[in-house]
């Protein structure tokens, strides 16, 4: 329990869809032993009410409704575990298949696909059951074929959307052949979302079965399942309406126990749902600045840690002067988004954040700061360009959101006003790059846009997290140097995090290196061109600085 | 603009074929030429950069060597042999002489299988059983630096420098006569990168492949080639040793590029 529990297994959706399951399924293996008198054998006591010896009453042969609807689980679970198994492996086959045949094969599967997921698939059961006599069989070969083609689609797209990863690609290039490219690496990597959409085809045939045998072309007397119940206790629903209650409460019991069981694999198969976000004490909104402190930002013996685990960031204490541009360096994992993010006042919600003091100008980043301010006098510039953006805005909508929401800036004079600023930052056409969407802009031209924004809410802090990291050189080059030209502009402050010594230090105004959660050395950039740097950590950072030889005669490499 | 400089061509040595060549290459996506005209010359035991901005068409030429691309026009040779009228057979086996290493070491492994099963998959496409290949995947294995109980782990057991370590170690596994290394340090921390690097230059010594070093960043084709290939909007606008380029770059793009990387001379902010 406790392994399940710290594996994320054991939600409240898997608890009760596992119990709901077990139920149905010592119903399915014990009432066909236990009731079989009397549910089948005939009796006089015909169309009787509920009575403390059936709790259902009993049907016009005098057979006792409750029993029946218990007795009737083992044959619905079997024929809907039937249906699912020929719809699941059918699917999977067609679906593949489609995948892995040529170009033009593939485009006519995926027509033909489409074409049959739209057509009803009950209709479709029809018409195969109406051909086959009615039947167990028949239904079950029925629903299970009419299940094919949506669960075959949805395998060729996640096969579609595999196929395209890096290691299929290499996989083909060293001749792996496609049925083995199938088999090695695209089942495998789809088995878990397979599985959880198979929990909605299990559903789907239950109802499906049901309704098949509630209109007489499924499963026919003298054996029974759900739907044939409901069938029979239809003639009596005025007179003794209690009789529809068994196959109906079974119907509904075992779709909720599958849907539990879908919903807990689908959340353990996005790791992000487990996590809970922690509660951190709220301080004031805002704290009083001692005399004589003329930090903008200060932060003392800041601590994140993961709730009763690692503490990822160890005490760190540091200052931003108003206008100074301070450099984070530090390899991945070191600490240094988190210290910035702390900072910022966005700690990844799921991580415990403590320390003495915390502040931007008298922000209190530990309390609640009024969401206005934050949004006018911090910025956040973010490493990746490319999900920077929401796809399906325009830009001039993004990139005028803070002087709109926050400083009041009507629409058109704010579309004027951040058109002035890309034009500042040498972006082209700035009027129609507003009415653009994100993916019509290069990574360095976002990246600018970001900066561009900041020239005209004029923050007081300037948070950039990697911002150069995605981009190539030349465009990192163009980027650096708008930053600086904000920062002459502006004089905002900057809190500027890299894994490059290289890049900081034509930036910054001072570099504090990190490590393992903790500031190993504080640097000029001075002391970095001279090379004057004592800690070994940083020594070794400053090595893999590659800078180009352009001098006469090359250097010999080691 | 994109005038074609040839005149400090790679060489190709004489009395070796070079592992190498492209001649008089296009290729198009739809009506858009994406590559025009690319001469390119990797010499045996050599390794040449292939350098340009994003968009470029850097990436291109390396998808199109290995055949994930086809040319519109034009010839690929590999160690002399023309790609395209090779025998069924024959071309299968001249892919093999040349292999690929993508950008992302985070989806350049597949997630469910071990790295024994994966570098075996590279030596035995038919088969891909690691229990018959174990004494040449544990040397693979060290020669990238990684311990013999690698093979039994599976990626998300390693960083992401490791991880590119193992697809370098499957790029090695069938002694390929070229290596086409597709920006494969720029999704890495810079200490990360030096490692890389330190492991590359290593490799040179110890192996027989030719590399085509793919990279935005003239520093890092510097420590490693010792030809620079100069790719502008689809066309080789320079080419030549990398002391002759860095050092007397013709292009105003290379001189572009020469003054982009941080700490170098040339590099300013103003």
């Amino acid at each position: 329990m406790t392994k399940l529990a710290r594996r994320g297994l054991w939600t409240p959706s898997m608890a009760g869809g596992l119990l709901l399951g077990l139920g149905l399924l010592v119903a399915a293996i014990l009432a066909p032993v236990l009731l079989a008198e009397p549910a089948e054998q005939l009796t006089d006591a015909a169309g009787q009410p509920p009575s403390a010896e059936h709790w259902l009453g009993t049907d016009n042969l005098g057979r006792d409704n409750l029993a029946r609807a218990l007795v009737a689980t083992r044959l619905t679970l079997l024929m809907t575990a039937g249906a699912t198994a020929i719809a699941v492996v059918g699917g999977i086959v067609v679906g593949v298949g489609v995948w892995l045949s040529g170009p033009r094969v593939r485009k006519v599967g995926l027509r033909l696909l489409e074409t049959a997921v739209a057509y009803p698939s009950l209709i479709f059961a029809l018409v195969i059951a109406a051909i086959l006599r009615p039947g167990v069989v028949s239904s079950v070969v029925a629903i299970g074929v009419a299940g094919i083609p949506s669960f075959a689609r949805l395998t060729a797209n996640l096969a579609a959307k595999i196929s395209t990863t890096d290691y299929v690609t290499t996989a083909r290039l060293l001749g792996v052949s496609p049925r083995a490219v199938a088999l090695r690496h695209v089942l495998p990597n789809m088995a878990e979302p397979l599985l959880i959409l198979a929990t909605t085809v299990f559903s789907l045939s239950l109802v499906e079965l049901s309704a098949l045998s509630f209109i007489g072309l499924g499963v026919q007397s003298p054996d029974y399942d759900f739907g044939l119940l409901l069938n029979e206790s239809l003639t009596q629903i005025y007179t003794q309406p209690t009789s529809v209650l068994g196959p109906s409460v079974m119907i509904v019991l075992t779709g909720v126990a599958v849907m539990l069981l879908g919903d807990a694999l689908a959340a353990r198969a996005n790791p992000r749902q487990g996590r809970r976000a922690v509660r951190n004490p709220a301080g004031p909104p805002v704290v009083e600045i001692p005399d004589g402190d003329t930090a903008l930002v200060r932060v003392e013996d800041l601590r994140v840690r993961v709730p009763g685990g690692a503490e990822l960031v160890k005490g760190v204490s540091l200052t931003i002067e108003p206008g100074e541009v301070v450099g984070l360096v530090g390899e991945s994992g070191s600490g240094k988004s988190l210290t910035a993010m702390s900072v910022a006042g966005l700690p990844p919600a799921e991580l415990e954040v403590r320390a003495d003091v915390l502040r931007v100008d008298d922000l209190n980043m530990l309390g609640h700061p009024d969401r206005g301010r934050l949004g006018r006098e911090i910025s956040i510039i973010y490493q990746d360009p490319g999900t920077t953006f929401n796809p399906s805005l325009r830009m001039g909508v993004q990139l005028t959101e803070v002087l709109r929401t926050h400083l009041g800036v009507g629409r058109g004079r704010a579309n004027k006003l951040i058109a002035d600023a890309l034009a500042q930052v040498n972006i082209s056409e700035p009027e129609r790059r507003l009415r653009q969407h994100p993916h019509k802009l290069s990574g360095g031209m976002r990246q600018r846009g970001m900066i561009a924004t900041t020239l005209v809410t004029t923050p007081k802090l300037i948070v950039a997290d990697e911002p150069t990291t995605a981009l190539d050189v030349t465009v990192q080059h163009e980027v650096l140097r708008q930053f600086r030209r904000i920062h002459r502009e502006q004089g905002a402050a900057m809190l500027f995090i890299s894994h490059d010594l290289g890049v900081v230090q034509e930036l910054c105004d001072r570099i504090l290196v990190m490590r393992h959660g903790e500031i190993v050395e504080q640097l000029t950039p001075g002391q970095l061109r001279e090379g004057d740097v004592h800690h070994p950590y940083t020594q070794a950072l400053m090595d893999a600085v590659l800078v180009v030889d352009t001098s006469p005669v090359r250097q010999e490499f080691s | 603009m994109t005038t074609v400089d040839n005149t400090n061509q790679v060489p190709a040595r004489v009395g070796t074929r070079p592992a190498l060549e492209t001649r008089e290459l296009h290729v198009s996506f739809g009506h858009n030429p994406v590559l025009r005209d690319v001469n390119l010359v990797v010499p045996s035991h050599t390794a040449v950069g292939l350098v340009g901005e994003s968009g470029s068409g850097k990436s291109t030429l390396g998808k199109t060597v290995v055949g994930i691309n086809r040319p519109r026009q034009g010839q690929v040779l590999v160690d002399g042999e023309d790609v395209a009228s090779a025998g069924k057979r024959r071309r299968a086996e001249l892919r093999r002489q040349v292999q690929y290493i993508p950008q992302d070491p985070f989806s350049s492994l597949s997630p469910r299988r071990t790295i024994g099963q994966t570098l075996a998959e590279a030596l035995d496409p038919g088969k891909a059983k690691t229990s018959q290949h174990q004494d040449r995947i544990t040397e693979v294995l060290e020669q990238v630096r990684l311990g013999a109980d690698a093979m039994g782990k599976y990626p998300h057991q390693f960083s992401g420098g490791q991880r590119q370590r193992i697809a370098i170690a499957r790029a090695l596994i069938l002694q390929p006569r070229l290596i086409i290394a597709d920006e494969i340090t720029s999704a890495l921390d810079v200490s990360v990168q030096a490692e890389i690097l330190t492991l590359l230059r290593s490799l040179k010594s110890t192996t027989e492949a030719s590399m085509l070093f793919i990279s935005h960043n003239l520093a890092v084709v510097q420590a490693l080639c010792e030809y620079v290939v100069v790719l502008y909007q689809g066309v080789v606008v320079e080419q030549g040793s990398v002391d002759d380029v860095y050092r007397e770059p013709r292009h105003d793009y290379t001189r572009g590029l020469l003054a982009s990387v941080p700490g170098s001379e040339g590099f300013s902010l103003d």
